[in-house]
């Protein structure tokens, strides 16, 4: 049995590493779409700010690791897909046979149609190779534009202050991470920022990226249109929809990302923002699966189905999806939405249905002067979602009461009148029931 | 043989002396904002419940980690950090659905329960034998592994 896992990122990894496991016998080959050993997105902020070395973001760190494991590790960005023949063709003419196939082939961000996106000095925050560049040119004290304050962007927000540039965020939303936080908790951080010396601009667009050098045929008007003169390492001209001219040494772009099913065409697997994919994480296609950030997995708190781009989602589905490969038949129960983001110092997380449900209902605590803040959402007696802000302690419990379905009981009277007291109410329900 | 923390909490007195050991133990601080284990007050019910870790099967922390830096010691069954490669991302916070892994902020490193490497300071430390450290098939740990069983919904074998 010749099991091919194609992207290298978590769910690949975790789904190869399962396979092992459940089968031993079993031929494994993992591919990977960058000239790297298998690494972490996650983890390159901490790579950009100079706390890990760029092997740090590697997903597994002991020498050899793969081969010790029996898994063929290559490199290749595939182009096509036979499921008929059982056939990957690469971009570089090279093809590979299955007899089961994992699709983890995760994301890459959208360049939003902007003139002048092509420029050097511009790059995506999204690969190694990006943040390689990033470094070299996110030097103290320079000008920077980071375009869209998302959960990635106010990640990359974070590395980037932290080395100490001059930093303004472009935001065509009308807070930070509106996907993940709601207006008052969106504000608080945009608040958080600024204290910290961030410029943030929020409902504005980037028209267009220009050549620092027009500006001296702009004359006096070109002036007037700055709040802050050029620097001489400034090469780019960020025009915004205020009308306002920023300067930029550097051009950082985290407008989302789309999933990675381009090669898809034509092979009859069935796509609709994300592959589709069952409670087995098996696609339209026999002896196909997918995983991680490219595939609509379960989602038990909507009943639907969805992608939650997440390390915790990406490595459950690779490790489903595997033992379903190997021949085990076991049924995915579903991920919730979550996240936690820290935004200099500023820790905040979602969970589930944060926005709310139909019918149901919100108790919220919140304290601007101290950024804590504390939003439940429930139905009837039961947590759906929840929004922190300032809480580093137990958070994970919010995961639990709602992945549990617990009925709260009194405790929802309680938590009414003080949501603080969550981690009291999952402690009461867990221990002393 | 493994053994884990039992926990019972009706011979829990709430001296809290188990957090203060486990601060100074992990973190050469008696503070126990800093404690890996931590006692819940039920002023209505006049209880105390001592909570941490119980090293679950399912390893959700674990799992969740996108560096690597949560592994299992083989001589104890601890999920243990390890601060070397932690970035201080956080996920596992959210992921652990049991509320037992927390961030320190001073470090900059997650934290949670890691049995002390097999002579757990908190078990040490409780006058009343509300925190034990007994052989893992102890029936007294039922409880909380049934409820481990509640909330593990990564899978449902057919």
């Amino acid at each position: 049995m010749h099991y091919v896992v194609l992207g290298a990122g978590p769910a690949g990894v975790v789904a190869a590493e399962t396979l092992r496991t459940a089968d031993r016998a079993g031929t494994i080959t993992l591919v990977g779409g960058e000239p790297e050993p298998p690494y972490s997105r996650m983890a390159i902020p901490y790579f950009l700010t100079g706390k890990i070395p760029a092997e740090g973001t590697h997903l597994r760190k002991a020498p050899g690791y793969y081969d010790t494991l029996g898994i063929g590790f290559r490199q290749g960005t595939a182009e096509g897909l036979d499921t008929d023949a059982k056939r990957i063709a690469f971009a570089d003419g090279s093809h590979l046979h299955y007899d089961r196939l994992l699709i983890a082939t995760g994301a890459r961000p959208v360049r939003p149609p902007i003139a002048g996106l092509e420029r050097k000095a511009v790059h995506h925050c999204w690969t190694l190779e990006d943040a390689r560049n990033i470094v070299t040119l996110a030097e103290p004290g320079s000008h920077v534009v980071l375009m869209g304050a998302g959960f990635i962007g106010c990640i990359v927000l974070e590395a980037l202050a932290m080395r100490g540039v001059n930093l303004t965020v472009v935001e065509m939303g009308d807070r930070m991470v509106p996907r993940m936080m709601n207006p008052t908790a969106g504000t608080m951080i945009r608040k958080w920022c600024e204290t910290k010396g961030v410029r943030v601009l929020t409902s504005t667009r980037i028209k267009s990226l220009q050549s620092v050098a027009a500006e001296k045929s702009r004359g006096i008007f070109g002036f007037l249109r700055r709040k802050e003169a050029p620097r001489d390492s400034d090469t780019i001209d960020v025009e915004l929809d205020t009308g306002e001219m920023l300067a930029a040494h550097l051009v950082v772009v985290c407008a989302g990302v789309k999933p990675n099913t381009d090669f898809l065409e034509g092979s009859g697997i069935r796509t609709d923002g994300g592959i589709l994919v069952d409670r087995y994480m098996r696609t339209s296609a026999n002896d196909v699966y997918a995983a991680g950030d490219v595939a609509r997995g379960y989602d038990f708190s909507t009943k639907g189905h969805d992608v939650h781009a997440i390390q915790p989602t990406a490595s459950e589905h690779g490790r489903i999806a595997a033992l379903n490969m190997a021949g085990h038949n076991v049924q995915y129960n579903g991920s919730l939405q979550m996240n936690v983001l820290d935004t200099l110092g500023l820790i905040s997380s979602s969970f589930g249905l944060w926005d709310g449900v139909e019918g149901g209902e919100a108790v919220e605590v919140v304290d601007h002067d101290a950024y804590r803040y504390l939003c439940l959402q429930f139905k009837d007696d039961v947590l759906v979602g929840g929004t922190a802000i300032g809480m580093t302690q137990h958070i994970g419990c919010l995961r639990g009461l709602i992945q549990a379905g617990t009925r709260l009981g009194p405790w929802k009277e309680r938590l009414r009148r003080d949501p603080m007291r969550i981690m009291d109410a999952y402690v009461a329900h867990s221990q002393m029931a | 043989m493994q053994r884990s923390l039992n926990i019972d909490p009706g011979k829990c007195t709430g001296c809290r002396q188990c957090e203060m050991a486990c601060s100074y133990e992990n973190e050469k601080v008696f503070n126990p904002s800093k404690s890996r284990i931590r006692v819940f007050t039920f002023d209505a019910e006049a209880r105390f419940v001592p909570y941490t870790c119980t090293q679950c099967a399912e390893a959700w922390c674990m799992r969740a980690c996108p560096v690597d830096a949560i592994r299992i010691n083989l001589g104890t069954g601890a999920k243990e950090i390890h601060n070397d490669v932690c970035v201080g991302c956080k996920v596992c916070t959210i992921a652990c659905p049991f509320g037992t892994v927390n961030y320190n902020a001073d470090t900059g490193k997650v934290m949670k329960c890691d049995l002390c490497e097999g002579d757990p300071a908190c078990a040490k430390a409780c006058p009343t034998a509300a925190i034990t450290y007994v052989d893992a098939n102890w029936t007294g740990l039922d409880k909380m592994r049934m409820w481990a069983a509640k909330t593990d919904s990564a899978m449902t074998a057919n």
